[in-house]
């Protein structure tokens, strides 16, 4: 519920403050900003809705092909969401790696496996006494700690982006930058080494993976070992 | 400007460019039967109409009225959607294509592109990577061996060939310093054919890699082993009749058509004369526009040529082949290029 009170106003935010951003509603007529607001809050309320249904629709449904595709619902309305808060590098980020990668081996796993309908069972009476509540709880405590931190008024969503745009505009003396320029100069300038070591441990995560799946000399073959299962 | 005028403006450029893209779609058609028929010594189709150029309406006409089957233990919710989603996709991605020169319309509107996006490469890629679905799904739901193996197919060979794909366009990408298709095309255009990205730019290993891998994106010979006919029947549409299959059929072609437009982009300087700005404009901004429009659907066409010319004299690979071919060879190669063209970027 915290994301409802807060993004619209997030996103309202960026519209007057980016210098790209006004750069680019300049083509319309003066009275564009506020169309612009309000064409962005309704695509928020769309988007918003069609990411919750989705979420819901995920946990609902019992085949497993079924809550994978509404995942890709909820990914690419994310997806959205980040391109109206003025990110459209990771708005398209979102859709090619996970909309499209992780969740089509998501799918391909689901399909080589043929898995079937999930039987529903009731649950643990324990899970529905303790869960809900615990869950409400858990989201209230969020919703507080975000309300208290940012206050309702102008979120401070990208500040690290926010400070690197004023770098970089020092910079290049306050020359029209990109959204994409403004990330690349934080990824590969200010944060070049967390990002670097994070690739190298991804790497040994893949490394460990090829070492797991590997067959060693001597192994009978995989698929004959599952078959005599 | 206003947003009523810009809207109504959106929607006819839409429709324009929609329907120019079907009926490229239904001559490519025509043009890969025609070709293969040449290149098989015969004549290709050549009753109806003058040399059979009537004959995508035709074609259209009996997929149109074919009877409509679905199998009784398809899943049929997936089973609808499934050719839905390929067709959308295939449509969609020509949207961020500039196709002739900026601001050409009354008022400096952009009649030649339907949204010129700062990300616009990206949206290409994003796009493909979901195109996809409606493979993988319609093998699935069609709930028949040979389309379960011909999606499980081409879901692997998608997400392998992906990636060679997008690293084989970071060499552009470093060259223009921009993801704007706009900006990389108008940076080739300075020496014309010298300064296009195939060979001024020394991009020729990342063209081959890109064709490479856009072939298996697009399902085409040598690598259209989802449909592998000798081996799968149909492969993924086996299940599929009437229109749901033309459906599948025209993503095809229009994936092409997209795969055609965006390799004369980044590697043959789009719209741009093989002279460039070297040969001023001329004086009619009419002439212009219609030469921009000249060269860019000349250069498309080579490629769809070129796409046929493949299909016809080269044998499919074996899925091993493929695989080792995808992972072994395309992804080093493109690693290579990157670093390549970065130093060369640095120290030149």
């Amino acid at each position: 519920m915290a994301e409802r009170a807060l993004a619209p106003k997030a996103i309202v935010v960026y519209l007057p403050t980016g210098r790209c951003v006004e750069h680019r509603l300049q083509p319309t007529d003066a009275a564009a900003p506020k169309n612009g607001e309000l064409m962005h809050l309704i695509l928020f309320l769309i988007f918003a809705g069609l990411c919750l249904a989705g979420a819901i629709n995920l946990l609902l449904q019992s085949h497993p092909i079924n809550s994978a595709l509404s995942l890709i619902v909820v990914m690419s309305s994310l997806a959205v969401l980040y391109l109206l808060l003025g990110a459209e590098f990771l708005a398209i980020a979102q859709i090619i790696v996970y909309a499209g990668a992780i969740m089509v081996l998501f799918v391909f796993v689901v399909m080589l496996l043929n898995a079937g309908r999930e039987d529903r069972t009731m649950g643990s009476r324990a899970a529905k006494l303790i869960g809900f509540p615990a869950v409400a709880v858990l989201m209230a405590l969020l919703a507080t700690v975000i309300v208290r931190i940012q206050g309702l008024g102008a979120a401070q969503l990208g500040a690290g982006l926010a400070a690197a745009q004023t770098a970089v505009e020092t910079a290049a003396g306050a020359q029209d930058t990109s959204n994409l320029a403004q990330l690349s100069q934080v990824l590969f300038h200010e944060l070049l080494l967390p990002f670097e070591v994070t690739s190298v441990l991804i790497l040994i995560a893949i490394l460990g993976a090829v070492v797991l799946a590997r067959k060693t000399e001597g192994d009978e073959p995989a698929v004959e070992r599952t078959a005599a299962k | 400007m206003t947003l009523l005028q810009f809207f109504l403006w959106s929607v006819v450029k839409v429709a324009v460019v929609t329907v120019i893209l079907l009926m490229g779609v239904a001559y490519t058609v025509l043009l890969e039967r025609k070709l293969v028929g040449r290149i098989q010594n015969r004549w290709g189709p050549s009753r109806v109409g003058p040399f059979g150029m009537l004959q995508p309406l035709v074609d259209g006409a009996k997929n149109f009225l074919k009877e409509d089957l679905i199998p009784t233990a398809v899943y049929r919710p997936l089973y609808l959607l499934a050719p839905i989603i390929s067709l959308t996709c295939a449509l969609v991605s020509i949207a961020v294509i500039p196709f002739g020169e900026p601001n050409a319309g009354p008022h400096g509107l952009d009649l030649f592109e339907i949204s010129n996006i700062n990300v616009g490469l990206l949206v290409i890629l994003g796009i493909t990577s979901i195109g996809v679905y409606g493979v993988a799904l319609a093998g699935w739901s069609s709930n028949n061996k040979y389309s379960l193996l011909g999606s499980l197919r081409s879901s692997a060979q998608l997400i392998s060939y992906e990636l060679a794909l997008g690293l084989s366009l970071v060499g552009i990408v470093l060259r223009a310093g921009s993801l704007n298709l706009r900006v990389i095309v108008e940076q080739q255009a300075e020496k014309g054919i010298a300064t296009w990205n195939i060979f001024g730019g020394l991009q020729f290993i990342a063209f081959f890699i890109y064709l490479t891998a856009a072939y298996a994106e697009t399902n085409r010979s040598p690598f259209d082993l989802p449909e592998a006919e000798s081996e799968l029947t149909g492969g993924y549409h086996t299940e599929y009749s009437s229109m749901k299959f033309a459906m599948f059929f025209m993503a095809e072609y229009a994936n092409m058509i997209t795969v055609g437009c965006v390799a004369t982009l980044l590697f043959l300087g789009g719209w741009t004369s093989p002279w460039g700005n070297l040969l001023g404009p001329v004086e009619n901004n009419l002439v212009n526009a219609l030469l921009s429009i000249f060269w860019f659907v000349a250069k498309v066409f080579c490629f769809l040529f070129l796409y046929v010319w493949v299909r016809g004299t080269l044998p499919r690979f074996r899925y091993d082949q493929l695989m080792n071919f995808g992972w072994r060879y395309l992804m080093p190669l493109a690693i290579l290029n990157i670093v390549g063209t970065s130093l060369w970027l640095a120290y030149r």
